[in-house]
């Protein structure tokens, strides 16, 4: 062979050969790729030994576009409240009405080997309100929303999105519904503004309307500045508020969130917090979570789940009426340890006293009956000698409400409660 | 199909920027171009390095368009064949396991939509790697033959074994649907390429297999008669509608 044709036959291959390994290797060093396994080094070296198969099988195995950056380092700002407000009063509001958004009758939901993920659930949302749908986990709160979504089928029953059945074929129910999955991952590939613009697309917007409606759920989500990034670049929290940007591009009249905010730092969950309470009035929020110091600031109504089985319904000041017990909150000064331990021993003993929680700093005491116990629990402190910093009635929480009703609904309970038109439930509960 | 235009736009858009489409080319343009290399310059290598050492020889026949043909055929059906799997092991499966099939499918898009916009962008990719490597196969016969193929032929050898690499497509894409992991995905579309194989040794149905499509391809290559190929290729064709028909019927009641 001559030079000529060394030149001619064998360069271009090398090239290929070398270029393909070299620009993996380039590609595989990119300061925001991720790839499977989290070794870069094991990937070099498969890229740079394994002939040709090795930038192949990186390019297709290797290579990790659905984790997104861990940190929030990327700049990413939070919603402006007064802009967002401007755009969202220029979105069609929910019709004055009394019917449910969202109505499911015996919605059942059963799995191979018996497994009941929900069993019978009865439950009518209120249009235009703001509904925590609260369980522990494996209650059946994911499996709702994705019977209500249309990704799974249910085993029985019936439910009404927007007043379009569920299950059915058409893409009726989608048109009407935004929703917004639990770990929400997109393609890392894609930049923000691409995937608002695909998922506008597929809900028929095109040309200005769709650009303004892309601009617009930009600014909602505070995700103005980085939409020409790459999602796999996003953090956690971006990625959320991402999510819930393809959830509502098409002004869902329904909105499901799934655990929105349980993977976020503080001021993550503020953030998404912030966008859920501005969305009141242009749709109904289905939101399960459990967090419930959240769901205090955002919902008007809960649902409570427990093995399947609703347990109670209804508006959260009316549940805290009705479920919580009365608790009162003791702050003693500090260094009285032992004089604590017997104070706590005391109020045990007295038949108004239910649970006593005790921390370094409180005693919580939850009462039966506070007509007695308010006026029986100074007397206690003084014959106990602890001298008190603190001593209150204390608003009781969702979250005792929560506690209390999880624990007592343990086995299955029928029916459930709905508060206020129901009453109380067969068990012979408050 | 509801949303099919959109997603394929998306499919094919992610095929640019994952570099799946340049790495697939690329190994394509590479195979096009050493097949002919191969049978150009190997007698020429072995005869050097025997000389050289002194003593052993290989008998290796000299270069000629039948061996080049041949060459082009054998690089470009294995690789392409694995570049077939590699596309569609995760097709279904990752999207399934990172719940991005759940975010599209929560929106106005069908199933069948979804499944088709992703086999028909894998397919797109192998076309146009199977016309950058049999292009370049091409180039370099002119460049190294005093004669080269005929172009109808060669373009009919082409088409055809686009279609075969389909059919691999189809199958794992299939694969992908069933399982949860690439993997498997990838391991199903392996078992088809065996039974395929053994298949095609088999009287009466042999000629119809996917991996059968080679002997005819070579012969429209080389301006020879391939005999009666409209059979073969019309249940190839089928193959893959039926394939993607089990892949939707599998698809449409799968919880997500």
């Amino acid at each position: 062979m001559d030079a000529a044709t060394i030149a001619l036959v064998l360069v271009p291959v090398l090239i290929l050969q070398v270029g393909l390994m070299l620009y993996a290797l380039y590609d595989l060093f990119q300061e925001d790729r991720r790839v499977r396994g989290d070794s870069k080094i094991a990937w070099a070296l498969i890229i740079a030994f394994v002939n040709l198969l090795g930038p192949l099988c990186y390019f297709f195995v290797g290579r990790d576009d659905s984790r997104g950056a861990e940190t929030g380092g990327m700049g990413s700002t939070g919603p402006a409240a007064a802009s967002i407000a401007r755009i969202l009063d220029t979105w069609p509001r929910l019709a004055q009405t009394t019917e449910a958004a969202v109505v499911t009758t015996n919605l059942t939901k059963r799995y191979g080997g018996g497994v009941v993920a929900l069993d019978g659930l009865n439950l009518a949302v209120p249009s235009g309100s703001i509904f925590g749908f609260l369980g522990p986990n494996g209650a059946g709160k994911t499996t709702t929303l994705r019977l209500l979504t249309g990704l799974a089928s249910a085993t029985d029953g019936t439910g009404t999105v927007a007043g379009v059945p569920i299950g059915g074929a058409g893409g009726e129910l989608a048109r009407n519904i935004g929703y917004l999955d639990q770990d929400p991952r997109f393609y890392g590939w894609m930049r923000g503004r691409e995937l608002l613009d695909m998922v506008g697309r597929l809900h028929g917007l095109s040309g200005t309307a769709l650009r303004q409606r892309v601009g617009e759920v930009l600014e909602i989500v505070g995700l103005t500045d980085a939409a020409s990034r790459r999602i796999g670049g996003y953090s956690g929290g971006m990625r959320q508020r991402l999510g819930i940007g393809q959830a509502i591009i098409n002004q869902p009249r329904v909105l499901f969130l799934d655990e929105p905010v349980s993977s976020l730092d503080p001021e993550g969950r503020r953030d998404v917090l912030g966008i859920i309470s501005r969305l009141r009035g242009t749709a109904t929020v289905f939101m399960s979570t459990h967090i419930l110091n959240d769901v205090e600031r955002v919902c008007d109504r809960v649902a409570i789940l427990n093995l399947g089985h609703l347990v109670v319904e209804g508006p959260i000041d009316e549940l805290l009426d009705r479920y919580a017990q009365p608790v009162y909150e003791l702050e003693p000064e500090p260094q009285q340890a032992g004089s604590i331990d017997r104070l706590a021993a005391a109020i045990r003993g007295q038949t108004w006293a239910g649970d006593v929680q005790t921390t370094p700093d409180t005693l919580r005491v939850f009462v039966s009956d506070p007509g007695v116990a308010g006026p029986a629990i100074l007397p206690l402190v003084a014959a106990t000698g602890v001298s008190l910093v603190r001593y209150e009635r204390a608003r009781p929480s969702l979250e005792d409400v929560f506690l209390r009703l999880v624990a007592e609904s343990g086995p299955p309970i029928a029916p459930a409660v709905t508060v206020p038109a129901w009453g109380l439930d067969g068990r012979g509960r408050r | 199909m509801m949303g099919f235009r959109v997603l394929l736009i998306k499919e094919l858009r992610e095929q640019l920027r994952t570099n799946r489409l340049i790495a697939v080319a690329a190994v394509f343009v590479l195979f096009g171009i050493v097949g002919p290399l191969t049978d150009r310059y190997m007698k020429q290598l072995i005869d050097a390095i025997g000389s050289q050492r002194g003593g052993f020889s290989i008998q290796v026949p000299g270069p000629s368009l039948d061996g080049a043909g041949g060459q082009i055929l054998k690089n470009l059906s294995q690789f392409g064949i694995l570049c077939a799997l590699l596309l569609g092991m995760g097709s279904v499966a990752w999207e399934k396991e990172r719940g991005t099939a759940g975010m599209i499918l929560a929106k106005p898009a069908s199933r069948a939509a979804f499944l088709a916009a992703k086999l028909v962008a894998i397919s797109l990719t192998l076309g146009v790697a199977v016309t950058l490597g049999c292009g370049f196969g091409y180039l370099y016969t002119l460049l190294l033959y005093p004669t080269v193929f005929p172009l109808a032929g060669y373009l009919a050898m082409a088409l055809l074994m686009w279609w075969m690499l389909v059919v691999f497509a189809a199958i794992t894409l299939l694969g992908s649907t069933l399982t949860r992991s690439a993997i498997a995905a990838a391991g199903i579309g392996v078992v088809a390429l065996i039974v395929f194989g053994i298949a095609g040794v088999l009287p009466v149905i042999g000629d119809y297999m996917p991996s059968s499509l080679g002997a005819p391809a070579l012969d429209l290559m080389l301006g020879r008669d391939p005999g009666g190929i409209a059979g073969p290729v019309l249940f190839n064709v089928g193959l893959v509608v039926a394939l993607f028909g089990v892949t939707w019927l599998a698809f449409r009641r799968q919880e997500l």
